[in-house]
């Protein structure tokens, strides 16, 4: 039995490849009407449970709670707050990124659920710190979560 | 008894079967264990566990699909599990919700199993070849439709079996599919058809095989103190096994399943079933391919090895035959989201056996069904009994 | 599929609808880069077929000689314990002639791939590789015997493709 330690696999007897594949997604029902809202609409919906009063952002086709058939659909607004963040140095292979780059939780008042999303237009990022959805020209919208640009800042 | 409480059915739902739907798999997850919640008459609070089945995170394209569809099966803040052998699951997270019931942990379990394979482009076929071992048989090239034709190959050999004798197996199922409201390839279909369609891997031709499907079903189990409560009508699980062999599969011979045989004993046992062509009313073998059925038919010793193609020519597995086999057009017929599929085999039985399988109802008085799932590298038989 | 339900969900999408963009979706290839680990057996196996040799490991418990070689007999459980050569010829055990290749594009010229049960190792042990040099796939038959053919020397690289295909024996 070997007992090397060895901490880069290719340090090993190994064999190189990888694991091929593309992945096209549909929205969903509730999705594709979600994001259809925002890139025709410009706007933040959510949907609302009957019997728990609960508005699920973002909009699902049921409620997790209680299992009834979500039909009535709210608008949420743009504005909400930083739940949480976090400031990203590296990007998703490792290599270190031209400008940190900061991710946040965005929830919205009376909203069960929120948004992730980038935050620009400021360095300085604070838990609780309101925040306001700027979205690309209807022009650009394509029906995807990147047709909101970032969060910014409210004075 | 095995198990410390007996185990029952008391609903089922299911959503259509088609190569795309637009639902997210959390959505059609929902679809199903809605409809099953509602046939059942509960409520989601009345659910004490749950268990999902479905095959790999590779086709929904989801890491960790399990917990990705939690919600829509209805386990917010509740005890979950997710299980998975490949093809196998549909037949085997029914037995899964089997140990939450009659272990007396839960009183009810919903069995939920999903599949959006549709994800995966331009084919989910892509993301099975890495089933293969990366080292002895990816550079070899293999694609999955070869391993199916290699066994079926072994299988025709030893027991001299034509390619017409085969092919009557797909005619059936897709014939029995018509009557079924959620199937994505029903059709009137000839023998002719089956043996001039493309040649894919030979001896697989097109229409051999089943589609790769989107689709979702789900079934409430409940222990018996429960069940007699909410229907007149339970049917019970009164046998499971399950059984694996190696992914060495190049060392077996490939002509017969026994894994199979070896998960149709152990379930035959629990149920108390000696003389299984005579006790059996009605089985679901999985049929993804149709020598298939006839492989698996034999692993399941509802006739010797050899015999299945007899039995199909003679006529015994059609609707009004005495061993009604995938009455309701199977994989064949209905498509093939893995995990769904094998689970709408088991939901099959569920309403055969309650009188409600309308156009696709067998005759009779059939109280003792069997379905079967088969999965892996060629390797998992997952088998269960049911009875009224 | 009860009579009880009379409708089934479902919002059925043609594929060329999602093909050519006409409703929204995401679009995500995932980065997997995979070193796998060749473990004691097969690192071994892998040598030897740079030799061009093919090996197998044994198992004095129930006597097998198992190709491609483990260093446990999953039968026995216990740790294999011997090594031992077998020939590079053998016997089609079962084969398919596919049109697909592995990304299931169609091939105008089949690809014949089989499970070969070479000589000298444990009946039914085999390997799966391809067959060539077959002018009519329509010839191949379970049982011909066949035989490797190997990359010349110096283009083996400790790889199963260092057998480039079996070729079938005609007496």
């Amino acid at each position: 039995m070997s007992l090397e330690k060895i901490t880069n696999p290719l340090n090993a007897r190994h064999w190189i490849g990888d694991m091929e594949a593309d992945y096209v997604y549909t929205l969903g029902v509730a999705g594709e009407r979600f994001f259809k809202e925002l890139k025709e609409k410009g706007r933040i919906m959510g949907a609302k449970c009957p019997r728990c009063n609960t508005v699920f952002v973002p909009p699902r086709l049921y409620c997790e709670e209680c299992f009834a058939k979500l039909d009535e659909w709210v608008e949420v607004g743009k504005e909400g707050a930083v739940h949480t963040f976090t400031i990203a140095t590296i990007d998703i292979d490792g290599s270190k990124l031209e400008k940190p780059v900061t991710y946040a939780l965005i929830k919205f008042e009376g909203v069960h659920g929120g948004i992730i999303h980038k935050i620009g237009e400021t360095d300085k990022v604070t838990i609780g710190m309101k925040v306001k959805a700027v979205l690309k020209p209807p022009s650009e919208r394509v029906a995807s979560i990147n047709d909101i640009k970032y969060f910014k800042p409210t004075e | 008894m095995f198990g410390k409480k007996r185990v029952a059915i008391v609903g089922a739902g299911i959503t259509l079967f088609r190569r795309n739907l637009k639902e997210t798999g959390k959505e059609l997850s929902y679809h199903a264990s809605k409809m099953a919640l509602d046939a059942a008459g509960l409520e989601l609070r009345d659910i004490k566990s749950v268990v999902m089945g479905s095959a790999p995170d590779a086709f929904d394209g989801v890491h960790m699909k399990g917990e990705y569809l939690a919600d829509g099966a209805g386990a917010y803040h509740k005890p979950y599990t997710r299980v998975f052998v490949g093809g196998g699951t549909g037949v085997f997270t029914p037995l899964a919700g089997w140990w939450h019931v009659a272990s007396g942990q839960f009183d009810t379990c919903l069995v939920v199993c999903e599949e959006k394979m549709s994800s995966c482009y331009p084919h989910p076929q892509f993301a099975f070849t890495t089933i293969f071992d990366p080292i002895l048989e990816r550079p070899v090239g293999m694609n999955l439709v070869w391993i199916f034709a290699l066994e079926m190959n072994r299988y025709m050999h030893r027991h001299n079996i034509k390619k017409e004798d085969i092919a009557l197996v797909s005619v059936k199922n897709k014939r029995n599919a018509l009557d079924n409201p959620i199937a994505q390839l029903a059709a009137r279909i000839t023998v002719e058809d089956v043996l001039n369609s493309e040649i894919m891997a030979w001896p697989v031709q097109r229409l051999d095989i089943s589609p790769t499907s989107d689709g979702a079903a789900a079934v409430v189990l409940a222990s018996e103190d429960v069940a007699k409560e909410v229907t007149d009508n339970p049917v019970w699980i009164d046998g499971v096994g399950w059984c694996i062999d190696s992914t060495q599969w190049t060392d077996r011979d490939l002509y017969y399943p026994d894994y199979v045989e070896c998960a149709a004993r152990m379930a035959y046992k629990m149920a108390g079933i000696k003389n299984p062509p005579k006790e059996i009313d009605l089985a679901e073998p999985y049929d993804p391919f149709d020598y298939k059925e006839l492989h698996h038919m034999e692993g399941l010793l509802l006739c010797k090895k050899g015999e299945a193609p007899k039995l199909t020519k003679e006529g015994v597995t059609q609707r009004d035959g005495d061993l009604p086999t995938c009455p309701s057009g199977g994989l064949l017929g209905c498509g093939n989201p893995i995990a769904a599929a094998g689970l709408m085999k088991v939901s099959e039985i569920f309403w055969q056996l309650r009188g409600e399988a309308g156009k696709r109802q067998i005759r009779g008085d059939p109280r003792t069904g069997v379905a079967q799932a088969w999965g892996d590298l060629m390797q998992y038989g997952a088998v269960i009994v049911l009875r009224r | 599929m009860s009579v009880k339900i009379k409708n089934f969900p479902g919002e059925e999408l043609e594929t060329k609808v999602i093909k050519e963009g006409k409703i929204p979706t995401e679009r995500c290839r995932p980065k997997a880069k995979f070193a796998w680990s060749a473990g004691i057996a097969i690192s071994r196996f892998l040598d030897e077929l740079k030799n061009g040799k093919i090996i197998a490991t044994t198992c004095s418990k129930c006597g097998r000689i198992m190709v491609p070689p483990r260093i446990y007999c999953e039968k026995c459980y216990a740790p294999t314990d011997g090594w031992a050569y077998v020939k590079d010829t053998g016997v089609v055990n079962t084969f398919s002639v596919s049109f697909l290749a592995a990304d299931a594009t169609r091939l105008k010229e089949p690809i014949i791939v089989a499970i070969i049960n070479l000589d000298g190792a444990s009946e039914g042990m085999g390997i799966v590789h391809r067959i060539e040099e077959v002018p009519d796939w329509k010839e191949v038959k379970i049982g011909m015997k066949v035989k490797a053919v190997w990359k010349p020397p110096r283009e083996r690289t400790g790889s199963i493709t260092d057998i480039k295909y079996f070729k079938l024996m005609r007496e």
